[in-house]
């Protein structure tokens, strides 16, 4: 897995504060002040009732494996993608590191971390809790 | 308003080539266009409508009606990925039915078996892909076709208890058809076995869980009921057509074990008047085995989680199971142009619907079909496309 070099993320003035934080060590997510909900990927207007009332929170970054594939078909050597559902309820598209990849399972506990990525922010990965 | 017998397909034309070396995309949808402007019996002036997708190369339909030299009063470049052509038969049956245009030409085309540069499935070529919103958020995770697909598989499995062994059918039943296609990119016929023990692409799904890569293409033209009437061809009806997009909405609630296929077909089932019962042929989007599966679910061939056991067996396969399907070899074997399968979906239908198939997969008095597909990622952001059409 550390083979596999991962790309500087796209940053714009949406997503800024959350990448921020990253070269912190720290994993934002966003909830709507208006409905109360969490959402993931991270956005100004909340995708559930379209207030702009959406805030920045701290989160521990624990979840669940929902599902994930290792890719054995790359130049770079087996990865891991898969999808968290974050104990906050949404669900996070990423990469599982730290592990033997043969060993994942779905609804197996992970934690974040951040990766180091090719010239850009760390993003967030996740590894067996 | 229902499109229902309001428009027929009068064309079609898939390109034999499976690999384009010295071929120009351009150059490919032109020669698609003229195979169905042939097939239908009409000439690039009849045409008033066109219709192309994130393939065509330059800016969608302008660049492409320039250079084909057509004259058209409507057009629409919607860009759904590979079910982009199902969609546009029946944005092509709305225009039609609302008299702004008579004579639609949809067009496929692209190389990527010339021009790969090896590895990954490929999204749409061109601009604004990382300017997506939620490009900073997933683009950065190695995300394939292979393995975004295989994520469903493997939540499929867990869910239901789906096995390899009930994908590999599929592989199977596409491998028994392909043998009769001449143009077919693979055409040897292959067991479970030989499926299983073909190279792990990304967990759960195996070389052979995957389409072909081939150049080529392919065009429809829908036409207005006179239009069809006058020409001498077998009469195929659109009677029903609908479009969905799914996404990961937010992350609240992700479910990969659905597409969109649970709302694109009873819209359009219903469009129809129809039911899953009465269909005698199925062109279902076969990226991957998975694809087929729970689309054949979504579409209510069965309930959800049994799709595994409806696959099995050769129940797919034509002359011997009870819902034959891609009759053509599918992507699976014979072709998946410019990675996106939608428009052979279309052909293969109306094939079967004309009797026009091969003799060995011809299916006795087909006279009601789906075309269905997906394209982008099957379970979260993506758009599905279902039409129904009836020989007439």
């Amino acid at each position: 897995m550390a083979d596999r070099k991962i790309p500087a993320p796209a940053v714009n003035n949406e997503s800024r504060p959350f990448w921020e934080a990253a070269r912190e060590g720290r994993f934002l997510i966003k909830r709507c002040r208006a409905c109360g909900q969490a959402h993931w990927y991270p956005r100004l207007n909340c995708p559930f009732c379209f207030s702009d009332q959406t805030a920045w929170e701290e989160s521990p970054g624990e979840g669940v494996i929902y599902t994930f594939s290792v890719m054995h078909h790359a130049t770079s050597g087996p990865y891991a993608i898969g999808y968290v559902t974050l104990a906050e309820g949404p669900a996070v598209l990423t990469n599982f590191v730290g592990c033997d990849l043969g060993a994942l399972k779905i609804g197996q506990k992970v934690k974040v971390r951040f990766q180091e990525t090719e010239g850009g922010p760390p993003v967030p990965v996740f590894a067996p809790a | 308003m229902s499109i229902k017998g309001k428009a027929y397909i009068g064309g079609i034309f898939e390109h034999p080539i499976r690999q384009a070396t010295d071929q120009s995309t351009p150059q490919l949808h032109a020669e698609c266009a003229k195979g169905a402007l042939a097939d239908a019996g009409l000439t690039k002036d009849d045409v008033d409508g066109y219709f192309c997708a994130g393939d065509a190369p330059g800016f969608g339909a302008m660049s492409m009606v320039d250079y084909m030299g057509l004259k058209v009063r409507h057009m629409d470049s919607t860009e759904t990925g590979g079910s982009s052509y199902l969609l546009h038969v029946g944005h092509a049956a709305q225009a039609v039915a609302a008299g702004k245009c008579r004579i639609a030409l949809v067009t496929l085309a692209g190389r990527p078996r010339a021009a790969r540069p090896g590895g990954g499935g490929g999204r749409p070529g061109g601009g604004g892909f990382n300017e997506a919103p939620e490009a900073g958020f997933e683009a950065i995770y190695g995300g394939t076709t292979h393995n975004t697909y295989a994520m469903c598989a493997m939540r499929h499995m867990h869910e239901f208890g789906t096995t390899s062994e009930q994908l590999a059918w599929i592989k199977v039943a596409a491998s028994h058809h392909a043998q009769w296609n001449p143009h077919a990119m693979l055409r040897e016929v292959v067991t479970v076995e030989d499926v299983l023990a073909s190279p792990m692409i990304a967990t759960p799904l195996h070389r052979m869980d995957c389409c072909v890569i081939t150049d080529g293409g392919g065009a429809v033209i829908v036409v207005a009921p006179e239009v069809a009437r006058s020409l001498k061809r077998p009469l195929v009806k659109i009677i029903g057509a609908a479009e969905a997009p799914k996404g990961p909405a937010g992350g609240k609630d992700l479910d990969l074990t659905y597409s969109g296929a649970v709302w694109s077909g009873p819209a359009a089932f219903a469009e129809a008047g129809v039911t899953p019962a009465d269909i005698k042929y199925a062109s279902i989007y076969d990226s991957f085995t998975i694809t087929v599966l729970m689309q054949i679910e979504d579409l209510g061939f069965c309930k959800k989680g049994e799709g595994g056991r409806f696959v099995a067996d050769g129940n797919l396969i034509s002359g011997v199971g009870k819902l034959p399907f891609n009759t053509d070899g599918g992507g699976l074997c014979n072709n998946h142009p410019a990675n996106r399968g939608g428009i052979t979906k279309v052909i293969e239908a109306v094939r079967q619907l004309r009797g026009g198939a091969h003799p060995k997969v011809q299916v006795a008095s087909c006279d009601l079909a789906i075309a269905h597909g997906t394209g982008g990622s099957l379970g979260v952001r993506h758009g599905a496309a279902t039409v129904i059409m009836e020989r007439e």
